[in-house]
């Protein structure tokens, strides 16, 4: 019982002391509000922008943008790192070159995709995908490669088939990995979107920053970061909800056979 | 150790028989070379074994001499480099659903229950699981784990893990199983009811054994005969046989016969009496 009040009680008493040294700094300092409005002002910017359903065609764009990227990017990178797990010559024919273009900063495209694909929603859905393919690619071969030596020896012993094989012992062996690839991709995919979006686009939170940054709309600006940051709390928890439950014997659904980094590989 | 001897108590006769009887398995002038990037290395060299029908025999050798090597060999997981295995008759050119095998590691699925991990085989070679769910059950009972049938690996121990793995070596009712320093991981009291418990499944089993173990008292308990490797390239060093009764017991240990076959085959691993 205590246990749970300090789980759930510590973390509210940080808050209240942020909020509480955000208010008196404003006063103590004397910040224009211009600069940095009040937690009051930020409150009710996200209440009107909320309750006055003037955000929600924005979330929506954003949502779009970084679902539907992270989807494609992620089943291509099943897709293509099951297949240069699998078979050498794949692995010959692409992996030099998927190393080379990890190291790119992918964000760099997003003016070329603009060009091409112009402000609307696609830009942004194939600029996220590119950017979560990497991550989750690399941890997809990674995982399928983990699988036991001894494990696979005995079902080779038993002739089993190849498919027989991945999907009863490399699949499973990778879907630690596979999830760790996930979690880190979609963070990538709330960043990918919000970058398209500064870009050039005609909605999205991305678009609502910048427009708010142009009329000096700070409390705005505040409500759509917080908006983005629940957002990517909210899926994180989603994936790690998953995580739990699919891979059950995991023990404590922690990151494994990974050290791909958020930072580098945006 | 209670067993329940299948098979009659006292028969040296038995054992000679079962190293008469028709080879289950005949390896013939077995050469393996290795091609890495530091050059060849050669693994085992000209080596040749029978085993009886039914005969239980455990290879001994230092670490490195081939004794994995041997294994897969015989499993068709191996091509060899030079000679020839066969196995109930026929030459081993691939995988072979006549061989069970039980590595160091239990190497269960974490994510299939035990009675799952035991089915193993069984799917694999595209068997009906529906007709082999009863003798996975029977399996069970024999190692004692009829009661964890729908548990999960991590949810055992050790010896318990490890006996899942017997269990999934013996279901698709192989001739030969191969076990691979089966009980190594294991602490030493785990490893001597393993040991005894081995005993009393292959007895009644009645399978042809291949035992590779690093420990001499197991190879002298569990064995009809025990084979002596040299160190790398593994040759055959020795055959000796192993003429106590069964079922061998706790007792069997402290016999003198028992500790003069361990020292017979010490010698060969001794510092001084290096046997090349
Ligand atoms: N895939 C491989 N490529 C190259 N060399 C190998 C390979 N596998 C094994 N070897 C070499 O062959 C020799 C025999 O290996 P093996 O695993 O059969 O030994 P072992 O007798 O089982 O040893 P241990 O008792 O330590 O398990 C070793 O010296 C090893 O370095
Ligand atoms: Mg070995």
């Amino acid at each position: 019982m205590a246990e749970t009040l300090k789980t759930y009680g510590l973390p509210v008493v940080t808050f209240v002391v942020v909020i509480a040294l955000w208010e008196a700094s404003l006063d103590w300092f004397g910040i224009p509000a211009y600069l940095l409005p009040r937690p009051g002002a930020v409150l009710s910017a996200m209440q009107q922008a909320y309750f006055g359903g003037t955000i929600w065609i924005h979330v929506w764009a954003t949502l779009q943008a970084m679902l539907g990227g992270f989807v494609l990017g992620c089943s291509f990178a099943l897709l293509a790192g099951g297949l240069v797990a699998e078979f050498r010559t794949v692995e010959r024919l692409v992996y030099p070159y998927v190393i080379a273009l990890q190291s790119m900063p992918k964000v760099a495209l997003a003016p070329l995709l603009i060009v091409w694909l112009g402000f609307g929603i696609a830009s942004k859905v194939v600029l996220v995908a590119l950017i979560c393919f990497f991550p989750m690619f690399v941890n997809v071969v990674v995982g399928l490669r983990s699988a036991n030596p001894d494990l696979v020896d005995l079902y080779r012993a038993c002739s089993a088939s190849r498919w027989h094989l991945f999907v009863n012992v490399k699949l499973p062996s990778a879907a630690s990995a596979i999830f760790a690839g996930l979690q880190v991709a979609l963070v990538l995919a709330l960043l990918g979107a919000v970058v398209g979006e500064f870009v050039a686009s005609q909605r999205g939170l991305g678009n609502l920053i910048q427009a708010s940054s142009l009329n000096f709309d700070v409390a705005t600006m505040f409500a759509s970061i917080f908006t983005l940051a629940i957002i990517g709390v909210t899926a994180s928890s989603l994936v790690r909800f998953a995580h739990r439950r699919i891979v059950f014997w995991d023990g404590s659904g922690r990151r494994t056979a990974t050290t791909t980094t958020t930072a580098e590989t945006a | 150790m209670s067993v329940t001897p299948l098979r009659g108590t006292a028969a040296p006769a038995e054992a000679a028989a079962r190293r008469d009887a028709p080879a289950r398995l005949e390896i013939r002038d077995l050469s393996v070379v290795y091609a890495s990037r530091q050059g060849n290395v050669k693994a085992l060299d000209r080596l040749s074994l029978s085993v009886g029908d039914g005969e239980f025999v455990a290879v001994l050798g230092p670490s490195g001499c081939g004794k994995s090597t041997l294994l897969k060999i015989v499993s068709g997981l191996l091509r060899p480099s030079g000679g020839q295995v066969v196995l109930g008759g026929r030459p081993v050119v691939g995988p072979r659903p006549d061989v069970g095998i039980v590595f160091q590691q239990p190497t269960l699925l974490p994510w299939k229950t035990v009675l799952d991990n035991v089915l193993v085989p069984i799917r694999a070679l595209r068997r009906p699981v529906a007709e082999y769910q009863d003798k996975a059950m029977d399996l069970l009972r024999l190692t004692g784990l009829e009661r964890f049938a729908g548990h999960y690996p991590n949810e055992l121990s050790g010896g318990m893990q490890q006996r899942v793995a017997v269990a999934r070596g013996l279901i698709h009712d192989p001739a030969l199983l191969l076990m691979d320093e089966p009980f190594a991981a294991l602490d030493a009291m785990t490893r001597e009811r393993m040991t005894a418990e081995l005993q009393a499944i292959w007895m009644k089993t009645g399978k042809s054994v291949v035992f590779i173990t690093h420990s001499i008292p197991e190879a002298v308990f569990l064995a009809d005969r025990v084979v002596v490797l040299s160190e790398r390239p593994g040759r055959l060093l020795e055959t000796i046989e192993i003429d106590l009764p069964r079922p061998r017991r706790a007792q069997t240990l402290g016999e003198p016969r028992f500790a003069a076959l361990c020292n017979r085959l010490r010698a060969f691993f001794s510092v001084d009496g290096h046997a090349q």
